[in-house]
């Protein structure tokens, strides 16, 4: 069983390192989304302030929301693997296949890796600092914590799945960063990083309920402030279960079909 | 070649040509600037439909302010990469082979690269742009078609004068600094709406540090027509736009600094 599971944690933690090496850019990273963070802060408390109506969401929640959209932002997935984009352009894809591991779960952990490494490093001190003078609230209760913590797990993998297809692609694009230019923004409108999900109309909510992206962001941030209660966690981390499913099958299926007729680059 | 104008037209004709070889990159790269500032615009729109106006800022209103920050960054966008380069150029020692040449350092690297995929962001600007000036009553005089021409024009000619600071940064830290997007990034994202609805200290910051408002907001409201919750008079908002060139000026003295304190990393 150890040395089944070795080769996918082996890459996972190597990675893991590798991207903690890039400090620079965490910090930069780092102020440009508490520049950003503020920026939405103030627009929202602006729009608030235009109405009295009663709004789906109080600001204090939109606000934590919005932090937390800040801190977890390196979880979206924004962009293929850039080693395995390197790889397909270069060719040594073609040694990827002749591991005697298995491809799909392999470039998961990878990506995995990928997102989970520079996500931990941002993420732990921007939340501290938005939670202290930003506004950012606690977790509504400890339950809500526990939701919260699983929920985010969920996401994990949502956006882990969705990664290495949008990395499978690029072995059919080959040039560029192939579909993901298109698809990334509309998985960023739809988690809900433009604006919170429950802001949109509600016939709106209805599409956005039935499709995947809404476990990325939207439905673990909302279970953390208490917005979705604790005892509707179940449908929140059932649906994500159902989309990593399915997302999972989509890739390795993707995958397959890549492998069967790859074409290698360069020599 | 002697005449710059000449040789940057050869430039931007090398690099169209370059472009053109990896025609569906282009596509799918100019489809996904549209998609992920579209994204943006649909969530102004959802906002505005929740909460009805913007302290007492329409959706027309702000849509045009949201299409002239993204017309004017745009153009500054489609010129300005090679500024981003200026820190690997350093540190490979390739920035000396510009030197050599005959030509001024600023031509070359705005010549390095014409992003063309940038139209996308273009586009999408200038549609939300035009939508506004059809839906709003603008007072329609040759001083107000000039203003708007001239807010532009110098709205670009500011955005370059940030990217050119970040290169000249790179000169003393070898490294392009992402720490400066936050400026660039966020202030774009902070000129959708108007400067007005936000707190005292980030107004003062994008006035009177980095003039960004002075390109973005004060002529703006000139062309909308109305009275300035700032309390500006008319005349100053139309001076505005000329802080945007000064500062393009100032950027290219402080790039000569910088030039005289480069040393080359060798190599």
């Amino acid at each position: 069983m150890q040395s089944f599971v070795l080769p996918y944690t082996a890459v996972l933690s190597a990675r893991f390192r590798m991207i903690l090496q890039y400090r620079a850019a965490a910090i930069a990273g780092f102020v440009t989304q508490i520049g950003w963070g503020a920026i939405r802060v103030m627009a929202m408390e602006a729009f608030y302030r235009s109405t009295s109506a009663p709004q789906p969401m109080h600001l204090e929640d939109v606000v934590t929301y919005i932090w937390l959209g800040q801190a977890l932002l390196g979880l979206l997935p924004w962009n293929p693997d850039t080693e395995i984009r390197a790889m397909v352009r270069s060719g040594t894809v073609a040694y990827e296949l002749v591991r005697p591991v298995n491809l799909y779960t392999y470039w998961f952990s990878r990506s995995m890796a990928f997102r989970l490494a520079p996500t931990f490093m941002r993420s732990i001190p921007l939340a501290v600092l938005a939670l202290l003078f930003f506004g950012m609230q606690a977790p509504a209760s400890p339950e809500a914590l526990v939701y919260w913590l699983a929920a985010t797990l969920g996401a994990v993998l949502l956006s882990t799945a969705l990664t290495v297809i949008l990395s499978i692609t690029l072995m059919w694009t080959i040039s560029g960063e192939g579909v993901s230019f298109l698809v990334s923004p509309v998985i960023y409108f739809l988690a809900g990083m433009v604006i919170p999900l429950p802001l949109f109309p509600d016939w709106a909510q209805r599409v956005l309920d039935i499709l995947p992206f809404r476990g990325i962001c939207d439905a673990p941030f909302r279970l953390y402030m208490g917005h979705i209660p604790a005892t509707e966690a179940w449908a929140v981390l059932l649906h994500q279960l159902i989309w990593i499913v399915i997302l999972v099958a989509f890739g390795a299926w993707l995958l397959s079909r890549a492998t069967r007729r790859l074409v290698v680059q360069g020599g | 070649m002697a005449n710059p104008l000449a040789l940057y037209s050869h430039y931007v004709s090398i690099s169209l040509r370059s472009q053109m070889q990896y025609r569906v990159s282009f596509l799918l790269g100019t489809l996904g600037q549209l998609f992920s500032t579209g994204v943006e615009f649909i969530g102004i729109l959802a906002l505005f439909d929740r909460f009805g106006s913007l302290n007492q800022w329409t959706l027309a209103e702000v849509a045009f302010f949201y299409g002239i920050v993204n017309v004017a960054f745009a153009v500054t966008d489609m010129l300005s990469r090679g500024f981003d380069h200026v820190g690997q150029l350093v540190r490979s020692g390739e920035f000396d082979r510009m030197l050599l040449r005959p030509r001024s350092t600023v031509l070359q690297l705005i010549g390095q690269e014409f992003t063309l995929r940038r139209l996308g962001r273009f586009g999408q600007g200038a549609g939300v742009l035009l939508w506004a000036t059809l839906y709003l009553d603008i007072a329609w005089s040759p001083s107000v078609a000039a203003l708007i021409v001239i807010t532009v024009c110098c709205g670009a000619c500011f955005f370059l004068g940030l990217f050119i600071n970040i290169g000249t940064v790179s000169f003393w830290t070898t490294e392009t600094l992402e720490l400066m997007n936050v400026l660039t990034y966020g202030g774009i994202e902070a000129s959708k709406y108007p400067l007005a609805i936000y707190h005292t200290w980030f107004r003062r910051f994008f006035t009177m540090v980095i003039p960004m408002g002075c390109v973005t907001y004060f002529p703006v409201v000139a062309i909308l027509g109305r009275s300035d919750p700032l309390g500006t008079s008319l005349a100053f908002q139309y001076a505005a736009p000329l802080f945007g060139l000064l500062y393009f000026i100032l950027s290219l003295f402080i790039w000569r600094l910088g030039l005289r304190h480069y040393r080359s990393t060798g190599s």
